[in-house]
């Protein structure tokens, strides 16, 4: 029995379970993948957006404000990867610029700070790459970029030290109400919580149909990516945008956290809720559309394409409250772009309705910092030479091409909700980011994950479930 | 700070023959590193037969081949560290590393030979399209399972890329007891050795599909199928071509890339059609005591002719220390080698005939399979050698020997132009 | 009288050679650069062979591996048989490069040996 019981642990989930556990409740997340952000937030633009894309006086555009706001104390507070880099979204057709206008007017309503229409030959100092063809933009010195790996794993570390408990390969069945109660029926036994935060990302209305007659719709909208080497670090410096017109919205060109370029995202509706599929027309699609942005994109760099899947629902707002007829059952659907950016701002507010009805005190012990994992590449030599005299194991490179260590993929492994899987490594050290797209490193992680877990090489996965590396020995079968 | 008169970044074959060269040419002071946890680089995973031919006359397997360059570098006593990785390596040649043992320091070189082999191109590069799951592997890392680890990374097997390590693994996956249905090429002939197709797939019955590349991959969480098409001659996929083969691996060998991101931060340029530094016949790079030997320089198809150059390179790299970088020798300027209709690139860019051996061999790659076509050679408007090739291919590499009484007869001479003339 | 066209694995070059066989036995062979495409086209004719190179398992060494060939080349049709009778074999650590894993591998008066040290 649980005061909470969080449906999944993508960013929403693992914000709410972390600002819930200010409180003193107990909490139980429950997430149908085997490791925190394995769905929507896995694969997204990765950008802290500034608020002046969502219509003005919508949730979506208060929360994406107040959670870009934030987002710089809370990475501090949670040691994860965040800059403001600032965006740029680029008017391409002199006829269009009274969009670009109407683009900044209601950035300003919103309350977006420091908003300003540049001129083409600023423009071209700050992005040397950009197109010919651009006539001007709308510059947000407060966007930014984030790791989302690191910002929900963050999350849901915290979440972990203050007492919030995570049960992975754990898929919701139903739902029912006994007692008074909440009984959640999973594929690992049944859950029973006093309140239940739908956080479920694209299954967000399968949940919520479970439980209310009043309907929800989420459509998964795929899209796909193309992710740069960090040779080309530099290409760009800001997150570069379309003006959306009637040219088409155009994709985004935006430097990442660690480096890389990243270019995307299409658009696909689609029926599959697992569709992480890329498609020919997808990639294709994307280096025509970023080469009307910016010229000269070196498409030879790029070192990984990939797929993810936006949250949309049918009025494109965020649902969040409790469900009408369904007490103690909150919904947190809907969470699509600037979900990411706007993370901060829901945990707080899905915290704050559930402490309300809960009447919940704060928890006096509730531990608000965490420290995320050594990064030995921001020590000086004499540092690091300490550092490996002490574990030799940070003096021996798993990972070339981002030159991660063993040290810290042990490190990744033996975390609380550590790292399970060669993805799971990824998402927390980089190992197998890179170039070679994990060519090289593979082999040493599988070992080590083997070692550190205590199984066999063949029972590690890529990403938890029928995702097996290795399936048998030479000769078995002969 | 730790000095050595010469760094080599790379202990495989290429960095072994080099240090060896070396040695032999007097210099004493030599140092290996080599990230992995022995010497011999990847040849340690190619267990198969058919290295050294050249070198040894007989034919070794891979794992034969190393040791016995490690045999002469322990012999000739050059010192190595093992698990050690450069990190970095500064234009004054600064080489900083790192290994478990002594932790993170710099050492001082004279002269540094980058030999750090090179990697795979990864489905990504490839845009390959579809899902996501486990099951993809490039060849040299299912080759690295198998041969080294003794573990079947699958059982129903599709190659994409009919390279030398696609080949040699559909053998491989074949005779441990898996079941390979395809190999499926982009191009209109393939990549790898004549040799390698005969005994790698028509002894097992293995089809090749030329002109044909993946459009789909299958499966959420494992490989399920991939979908093959026929792709025209721009090659783009053919719609209503396709075909779906149920499998629960895809394996990739569409080419290598030489591994040059310490090469680029130490300034050193290179030629974008190999991915590997422009060199003189010294194999010098543009940096004044850089050197660079075997796959780093351009990706070969026979560890012998890497042991050789390698070989050259150490010599020069000696030479080098000795004279303190200016060679007495030298009084004319390089002499650009300029490669022209068919040739795609020749190692090296230059030749210095005051500075070179008596006789020096051009290496080059072609840009698509001749039949009887000649490789010529001219000095200005001459034509000075005229070599008939029944047939010449991408995959395999081409070479011509330049002999330095050549040179003498033809004083101020401003280029010299190699290209293929079809009969 | 007929003729068969084959590559010549003899060495990376790949030699395309043209066979003339006469009553199973060749009487010609061109299109050869050395002495091994001729050697290799009479074989490949008559007794096609080949050198197997796999590996066996080792207890108590650095890999859980060790690579092995045959020492000489076997008949084409016994690879698998080979192969097999590699399946269970399992040798002890130290291994060291030439040293026999398997006498007479499958009958055919070849040895089985190591290829690398482990």
């Amino acid at each position: 029995m649980y005061d909470v019981i969080i449906i999944g642990a993508g960013i929403s989930g693992c914000a709410c379970a972390r600002e819930l556990s200010r409180y003193k409740l107990s909490i139980c997340v429950l997430e149908k993948e085997e490791d925190v952000c394995c769905g929507t937030t896995k694969a997204n633009s990765a950008i802290v957006h500034a608020g002046f894309d969502a219509a003005c006086g919508t949730l979506m555009a208060k929360l994406n404000v107040k959670g870009n706001q934030d987002m710089e104390e809370l990475s501090k507070e949670l040691d994860f990867s965040f800059k403001r880099n600032g965006s740029l979204v680029v008017c391409l057709h002199e006829e269009e610029m009274p969009d670009l206008e109407a683009l900044y007017q209601r950035g300003i309503q919103n309350g977006v700070k420091g908003l300003r229409m540049i001129d083409k030959a600023e423009l071209v100092k700050l992005e040397p790459h950009i197109s010919d063809d651009a006539v001007a933009a709308l510059y947000a010195p407060t966007s930014g970029i984030v790791c989302p790996f690191g910002m929900n794993i963050a999350y849901a570390e915290n979440a972990a030290a203050n007492g919030v408990q995570f049960q992975f390969e754990t898929e919701v069945a139903g739902i029912r109400r006994q007692d008074g109660n909440w009984i959640v029926k999973t594929n690992q036994g049944e859950f029973e919580g006093r309140f239940v935060v739908n956080a479920a990302g694209v299954y967000a209305d399968t949940i919520h149909n479970m439980v209310s007659t009043k309907k929800l719709h989420i459509t998964p909208r795929r899209g796909d990516y193309c992710l740069l080497d960090r040779s080309v670090e530099g290409f760009v410096t800001h997150t570069i945008f379309q003006l959306p017109g009637k040219y088409g919205k155009g994709v985004l060109v935006t430097p990442t956290i660690h480096g890389n370029t990243l270019v995307g995202p299409t658009a696909v509706d689609i029926e599959d809720r697992e569709g992480t599929n890329t498609t020919q027309e997808g990639l294709e699609e994307l280096l025509e559309k970023a080469g009307r942005t910016v010229k000269g994109l070196p498409i030879r760099q790029v070192i990984t394409s990939f797929a993810g899947l936006r949250a949309h629902e049918d009025g494109h707002e965020f649902v969040i409250g409790e469900v009408e007829g369904a007490e103690g059952f909150i919904d947190c659907a809907g969470i699509e772009s600037p979900g990411l950016t706007s993370a901060p701002a829901i945990g707080t507010m899905v915290a704050g309705i559930v402490k309300e009805l809960a009447h919940a005190e704060e928890n006096p012990d509730f531990i608000g910092t965490r420290k995320g994992m050594l990064d030995p590449k921001t020590l000086s030599m004499e540092e690091r030479t300490a550092l490996i005299k002490a574990k030799p194991a940070y003096g021996n490179i798993v990972c070339r091409c981002e030159m991660v260590s063993e040290g810290e993929v042990i490190d990744a492994i033996n975390r609380p909700l550590g790292a399970k899987s060669l993805d799971g490594v990824k998402r927390r050290t980089r190992a197998g980011m890179g170039r070679c797209q994990a060519g090289f490193c593979s082999p040493r992680t599988i070992e080590i994950l083997a070692r550190e877990r205590g199984v066999h090489p063949s029972e590690i996965t890529k990403s938890g479930k029928e995702s097996k590396i290795i399936v048998g020995v030479n000769k078995d079968a002969l | 700070m730790l000095h050595y008169d010469i760094v080599i970044v790379g202990g495989g074959p290429a960095g072994l023959a080099a240090a060896v060269s070396a040695k032999e040419h007097g210099v004493e002071s030599i140092l290996v590193l080599e990230r992995d946890q022995e010497l011999g680089g990847i040849l340690n995973q190619c267990i198969h037969n058919g290295f050294g031919l050249h070198t040894f006359q007989e034919e070794l397997t891979g794992p034969e081949y190393a040791g016995r360059f490690i045999e002469q570098a322990e012999k000739a006593q050059v010192a190595y560290k093992l698990n050690t990785m450069v990190l970095e390596i500064s234009k004054d040649k600064v080489v900083t590393v790192m290994n478990g043992k002594e932790g993170m320091f710099e050492i001082q070189a004279s002269a540094v030979i980058l030999a750090m082999g090179c990697r795979e191109r990864a489905r990504g590069a490839l845009n390959i399209p579809g899902y996501r799951p486990a099951g993809i592997y490039s060849a040299g890392t299912a080759q690295r399972l198998v041969n080294m680890e003794g573990f079947l990374p699958g059982r129903q097997v599709v190659i994409l890329g009919s390279g030398d390590i696609g080949l040699i693994m559909a053998r491989r996956m074949t005779l441990e007891g898996a079941k390979v249905h395809v190999v499926a090429e982009l191009l209109p002939y393939s990549g790898g050795l004549k040799r390698n197709l005969v005994q790698c797939l028509d002894d097992f019955n293995i089809p090749l599909k030329l002109s044909h590349t993946v459009v789909d991959i299958d499966g959420k969480d494992r490989v399920k199928g991939v979908t093959i098409a026929k792709v025209d001659e721009g090659r783009k996929p053919i719609s209503g071509t396709e075909t779906y083969y149920p499998c629960d691996t895809l394996l990739l060998s569409c080419g290598l890339i030489p591994e040059n991101e310490l090469s680029q931060s130490l300034g050193v340029e290179l030629n974008p059609v190999t991915s590997g530094p422009f060199v003189n016949e010294c194999f010098e790079t543009n940096v004044e005591g850089v050197f660079a030997c075997g796959n780093v320089l351009h990706v070969h198809d026979l560890v012998d002719f890497v042991s050789k150059e390698a070989a050259s390179a150490g010599k020069h790299a000696a030479a080098y220390v000795k004279y303190k970088g200016k060679h007495p020798a030298v009084v004319s300027k390089d002499i650009p080698i300029v490669p022209e209709s068919g040739v795609r690139y020749t190692v090296p860019k230059t030749i210095n005939p005051d500075r070179m051996d008596e006789k020096h061999t051009i290496r080059f790659r072609v840009d698509k399979v001749y039949k009887n076509c000649y490789i010529s050679v001219y000095l200005g408007k001459e034509r000075i050698i005229y070599k008939k090739r029944p047939i010449a291919a991408p995959g395999e590499m081409e070479e011509v020997i330049f002999h330095k009484e050549l040179f003498q007869a033809v004083p101020d001479l401003s280029k010299i132009t190699i290209k293929i003339e079809e009969a | 009288m007929e003729a068969r066209e084959l590559i010549c694995i003899g060495c990376p070059m790949g030699c395309s050679l043209r066979a003339e066989i006469k009553e199973s036995q060749v009487i010609s062979v061109t299109g050869n650069t050395c002495r091994h495409g001729e050697e290799y086209a009479k074989k490949e004719v008559t007794n096609p062979t080949r050198i197997v190179t796999s590996s066996v398992k080792v207890e108590g060494g650095k890999l859980g591996v060790v690579s092995v060939k045959t020492r000489e080349d076997i008949p084409k049709e016994k690879i698998f048989a080979v192969i097999k009778e590699l399946k269970d074999v399992r040798v002890q650590a130290p291994v060291s490069i030439g040293d026999v894993i398997i006498k007479n591998v499958a009958g055919t008066g070849v040895d089985v040996v190591a290829t690398r040290n482990n």
